[in-house]
């Protein structure tokens, strides 16, 4: 594969009818496929090959999908770019020469070169959103719970979902809808349905929706915004490179044009969301990781010395460097005097963040950003400076932290050619608020 | 290890809590970006306490038997097996 999309390019047939019986799909290599090597773009997984399907792989199969292969992604998820990979970079087809995001630049590489038909990524704080909006094409990171999560290989669990890739809004509902809905193999999926109906602030009273149209994310990519009213966080707009907010305000003028209205509004706790998604986040993956020891899977120890020094051998050897420096940092917010001053503090903010979200919609029936601050950087460019790619997930991360829905669609493109995305965020459970704004776009 | 502060010592003491063995470039590298990243992690100092209200219940199932891998395929992918056991390496 030219853009190196793929790290398994083994087809998976099924033999099912169902919604998507002419599709392809590709699918990120940290999402389980029985009897098809799973590396999660690390060496530590090199040939590992799981004996069971994911759910969301069940689900292609029975949906009549044929799966075209395991697409190339940052090391365990960790990453913006692509480029932590032990599989090589992924290169932007968009955009020659440029990352194509991350971490599930894989899987829209593959749609962007028209390689698959849609795709599954993973978000845990931007990864289906991030390389959408740098490869041109659609991105939804679902609300937490609505995609069961049974088979993902974890590496923030309180963070992330498994969301769809796709050329169209259209078509990315309708793959969310073969995904979509409760596992009991995963305790933290719900009905959405119910937990809209509960949760419900404001689609009731200013927008009447029929019975049952929640989960019918396809029929709401209808492009109808007419009445829609979107609220725009000052703080995501501000900080944003120029050409990327020119390209944001004329895709904003171009919803006004089709009939919505929008208002600004603070969201003061999102400028802490980035330092309060690496915290959490890197803790939850020193505990996750620590499963890789060499014994179940993994490169093999030579047994000389006792268990630690076997097992920190091999994750020597098995881990990439980014990766290292997670489960390091993660280690230390967890360690004995700092958790209070971390971690506490980073769950204070991630509370904060969602009171911010939950009020701001309320008077709107969507949030929209620029999707990344920054355009795609060019290869090798980010890859010596960790902090500086952690802040280009700015806009992203607040949503992991307060659970929400949000897609990414193109909004057009900077004056040098480089891909822009439009990030629209809804209320828990409200992904078809959010796909209708979208497709008014795309 | 925070304010800047972060010696070669106490990379390699988390190093060893963490399980992961480092070189020394790597030591050396990550000496310069934690104090970087922890710097900038020290802005959470700014977070109010926020009371957040759980929106959480338990989810149980009821405790029958069911199929599960059985003990070939447990193993399938471990480097070294013996008698239907993972074999690692001795433990002190």
């Amino acid at each position: 594969m030219s853009h190196n999309a793929y790290i398994t390019d083994e087809r998976i047939e099924s033999d099912d009818d169902g919604p998507l019986a002419d599709r392809t799909v590709a699918v990120k290599d940290n999402i389980s496929t029985e009897g098809v090597r799973t590396t999660c773009g690390s060496a530590m997984l090199d040939e590992y090959v799981p004996p069971y399907d994911a759910t969301v792989v069940q689900r292609l199969k029975s949906a009549g999908a044929t799966i075209t292969g395991k697409t190339n992604m940052d090391e365990f998820g960790m990453g913006t770019t692509t480029e932590t990979s032990a599989f090589g970079p992924t290169e932007n087809p968009a955009a020659p020469g440029h990352v194509p995001g991350g971490s599930s630049g894989g899987s829209a590489a593959a749609v962007a070169a028209g390689e698959a038909d849609l795709a599954l990524g993973t978000d845990t704080g931007g990864s289906v959103r991030c390389p959408a909006a740098f490869c041109g094409v659609v991105g939804i990171k679902p609300t937490y719970g609505l995609v069961s999560r049974y088979g993902l290989i974890a590496y923030a669990n309180s963070l992330e979902q498994i969301g769809p890739i796709a050329p169209s809004v259209e078509a990315a509902a309708e793959l969310l809808e073969v995904i979509a809905g409760p596992d009991d193999r995963d305790a933290t999926t719900r009905e959405a349905s119910e937990a809209r109906s509960t949760s419900d602030t404001r689609a009731g009273e200013a927008r009447e929706r029929e019975e049952g149209a929640d989960t019918d994310y396809a029929a709401a990519a209808d492009g109808d915004v007419e009445g829609m009213e979107i609220g725009i966080p000052t703080e995501l707009v501000e900080g944003a490179d120029e050409a990327v907010v020119e390209t944001f305000w004329d895709a904003i003028d171009d919803l006004e044009a089709q009939g919505a209205s929008y208002h600004e509004v603070d969201l003061p706790s999102v400028e802490h969301a980035v330092e309060a998604y690496y915290v959490i986040a890197m803790s939850e993956a020193s505990s996750n990781l620590a499963r890789f020891d060499g014994v179940r899977y993994g490169p093999s120890p030579d047994y000389e010395g006792n268990w630690n020094e076997e097992f920190a051998g091999v994750r020597e050897e098995g881990f990439g460097e980014e990766v290292k420096r997670r489960v390091l940092l993660g280690t230390y917010a967890l360690s004995a005097g700092y958790h209070d001053k971390y971690y506490k503090k980073a769950q204070d903010a991630r509370a904060w963040v969602k009171q911010d979200f939950d009020e701001a919609l309320s008077e709107a029936d969507v949030l929209a950003s620029p999707t990344m601050p920054v355009p795609p950087m060019e290869m090798g460019e980010s890859l010596s400076d960790p902090l500086t790619m952690y802040l280009a997930d700015a806009n992203t991360t607040p949503v992991n932290l307060a659970n929400l829905p949000a897609i990414s669609v193109p909004a057009g493109e900077t004056d040098d050619g480089l891909p822009v995305g439009m990030q629209f965020v809804g209320p828990a459970f409200g992904e078809t608020e959010i796909i209708r704004a979208g497709s008014a776009l795309a | 290890m925070s304010d800047s502060a972060v010696e070669p010592e106490d990379v390699r003491h988390v190093a060893s809590l963490a399980r992961v063995d480092l070189d020394d470039e790597e030591v050396d590298r990550f000496v310069e970006q934690f104090a970087d990243i922890l710097d900038y992690f020290e802005t959470l100092d700014e977070v109010p306490e926020v009371d957040s209200e759980t929106d959480l219940a338990n989810v149980m199932r009821a405790d029958e038997v069911r199929d599960s891998l059985d003990q070939d395929e447990a193993l399938r992918n471990a480097p070294e097996s013996e008698a239907g056991f993972f074999k690692g390496p001795k433990v002190s």
